[in-house]
């Protein structure tokens, strides 16, 4: 007799995780009869995409020099008072050359996600908070990351957050991140 | 500046994985479906092409354009590449009304396609990801799907919007593609559902995100006097449109509201705008193409909509950009039905369905996003609900509106950086 609720054993989803490993093959078998190849299954094969990149910030370095002593940099437009958060050195507006200003370490959170998945790079660093950052006086936002709160239910919209730097810099934007303020 | 109609169109299916085909076949499969559609027209009348596709580190060669092309057998004739991120498809579908708008071409097809199953779902990400400033934004966390979260978390706070509406864009996408047989996923969802999948980035889930695709799709345009020779029911292109907004969107601006023709300054006195919530460069790109196709009333005088839904979040987002409703609406608009097909059941209490029926196809998030064709699928889906044909392109005809004679496509990139919208109309 069949049990009422049978203990269920596998779902749909069981399955046995995916690799991305495999063997060797250095020959396949081809039909004699040529009429049989396009019914052949398809031969995927893996290789390596790997490049050591040279990468220069460009008219942007003097943000990550900033970054790596504890500062953080935006830039100015004297004729159109507009202050960048994240640099720029061409006023969008007027096409003039802007200036570097030291920005407020305090701002305020304007939006935020706590990314539970992320890119191949980023993944092991999952879950993690990402946030634009509003400065009082500065005229845009900064992308940054927010330590401290564990769950996206802890963060709001408006809280006040202060900026950290690493100690050691790795001139990278992250050399920067953000914990909730006062 | 002469008319220009779309004649034909084919898509090859959308697919996870097609490790039986290049891309060059895949690209192949919807051209010949395209040609097949207009017997009439002979592959020697076609004066030239344009290609798109987004990645040059999913296809892992270059110029793939050009060996597209010449599997078509359309070499020597002019082409070229287009591309610009999610709109790249958008982009080539312009380029080829331009080709013929400017009378250098009278037939000229444009064709896009992606391959993305050759890498794994997060290094897919990360290739993406490289759309945005690799200086400032890459590296603190660079993934689409936080970007988007960001944006929405931001329209949440501004205007109310809420997780079930987003959640309602999914259940109604999933559901339109269930009798779309090119799409990808084809499921009945609950609201439930949607909110119960994996999180991916606070407070989106699995299924209020597009997935990665392999495809290809075909669009055949033509001068007026080529598209009456070829058919008897061509689709006008009537207007054109194409916004740009800044790649990082924490340097986007917080100004004033640019207003469509069916808006007044005093409904917006306290938005900043666009911020991060909205998309200036959509808003941007719709006007344009309502001033061209001389419309006023966008919901009153467009019959439905092929809008870019790589995120349930954007295709809210999106209604509010191309006025279908006002900024801060989207969310209420989606709830009381609006966007819904009238003639299919989704399970939901819904008071007025089907106003301007959104994404009739399932959009990006069912039938799947393969960059470089997307913005092509929707017009060859759009071209056959104008033309009345969808039953039997689709071999069920559930899908086919009773009054299409004028439907809108937008294609979409990056944070909104890059945005075309274009207006198709019954031409016959």
């Amino acid at each position: 007799m069949a049990k009422k609720n049978p203990t269920k054993l596998a779902s749909a989803s069981t399955r046995v995780e995916e690799l991305m490993t495999g063997t060797t093959v250095f020959n396949v078998p081809l039909p004699q009869d040529l009429k049989r190849l396009k019914t052949m299954s398809p031969i995927v094969i893996k290789h390596p995409y790997l490049v050591e990149y040279i990468h220069s910030y460009g008219q942007d370095s003097p943000f990550f020099a900033g970054l790596s002593n504890g500062k953080l940099l935006g830039t100015r437009c004297r004729k159109c008072n507009y202050t960048y958060a994240t640099p720029r050195l061409a006023c969008v507006t007027c096409g003039r050359e802007t200036e570097w200003v030291e920005l407020p370490q305090e701002g305020r959170v304007h939006t935020f996600t706590t990314c539970y998945f992320g890119s191949e790079e980023f993944l092991k660093e999952t879950p993690f908070h990402l946030v634009l950052v509003e400065f009082d006086g500065v005229d845009t936002l900064f992308l940054s990351r927010l330590l401290g709160p564990e769950r996206p239910e802890d963060i709001r919209i408006g809280m006040k957050v202060k900026a950290r730097f690493r100690r050691n810099s790795q001139l990278k934007p992250t050399d920067v991140y953000f914990v909730p303020g006062e | 500046m002469r008319p220009v109609y779309m004649v034909s169109g084919g898509v090859s299916k959308f697919e996870k994985a097609r490790p039986d085909a290049t891309f060059q076949k895949m690209v192949k499969e919807s051209f010949d479906y395209a040609m097949n559609d207009v017997p009439r027209l002979k592959r020697h009348m076609i004066d030239g092409s344009v290609v798109s596709y987004f990645s040059d580190h999913f296809t892992r060669q270059l110029m793939a354009g050009i060996m597209a092309t010449d599997y078509l057998g359309l070499c020597p004739k002019p082409n070229k590449r287009v591309e610009g991120g999610g709109a790249t498809g958008g982009l080539c579908f312009q380029a080829a009304w331009e080709a013929v708008a400017s009378g250098r071409m009278n037939v000229c097809a444009a064709y896009g396609f992606e391959t993305m199953s050759h890498v794994p779902t997060w290094k897919g990400n990360e290739f993406i990801a490289l759309a945005s400033d690799v200086n400032f934004d890459y590296p603190v966390g660079g993934f689409y799907s936080g970007y988007y979260a960001m944006m929405v978390n931001r329209h949440m706070h501004e205007f109310g919007t809420t997780v079930e509406q987003l959640a309602m864009v999914s259940v109604k996408n999933h559901m339109n593609a269930y009798f779309n047989p090119y799409a990808q996923k084809r499921r009945k969802l609950t609201i439930a559902d949607v909110r119960d999948s994996e999180m991916v980035a606070y407070p989106l889930t699995l299924l209020d995100i597009c997935v990665m695709s392999d495809g290809a799709a075909t669009c055949l345009l033509a001068d007026e006097e080529t598209a009456f020779r070829l058919t008897d029911r061509p689709v006008r292109i009537t207007g054109v449109g194409t916004g740009t907004d800044m790649m990082r969107m924490s340097d986007r601006p917080h100004g004033e509201v640019i207003l469509a023709p069916n808006e007044k300054k005093s409904d917006y006195r306290k938005l900043k705008y666009p911020g991060v919530h909205s998309f200036r460069a959509g808003r941007s790109a719709g006007l344009q193409a309502y001033r061209m196709a001389g419309i006023t009333d966008p919901i009153r005088e467009i019959d439905f909509v092929e809008l870019h839904d790589a995120y349930t979040s954007s295709e809210i987002q999106t209604y509010e950009d191309l006025a279908l409703c006002k900024y801060g609406g989207g969310g209420k608009f989606v709830e009381e039905g609006h966007p819904f097909m009238p003639q299919i059941d989704y399970g939901l209490k819904l008071k007025k369905r089907g106003t301007i029926p959104v994404n009739p196809s399932g959009g990006l998030i069912a039938c799947g996003h393969p960059v470089g064709a997307t913005g092509l699928m929707q017009a060859v889906f759009a071209f056959w609900q104008i033309q009345g044909s969808i039953r039997k392109h689709y071999g069920d005809g559930e899908l086919q509106l009773a009054k299409a004679n004028r439907g809108l496509i937008h294609s979409h990139a990056g944070t909104g950086t890059y945005v075309t919208v274009s207006i198709l109309e019954r031409g016959w």
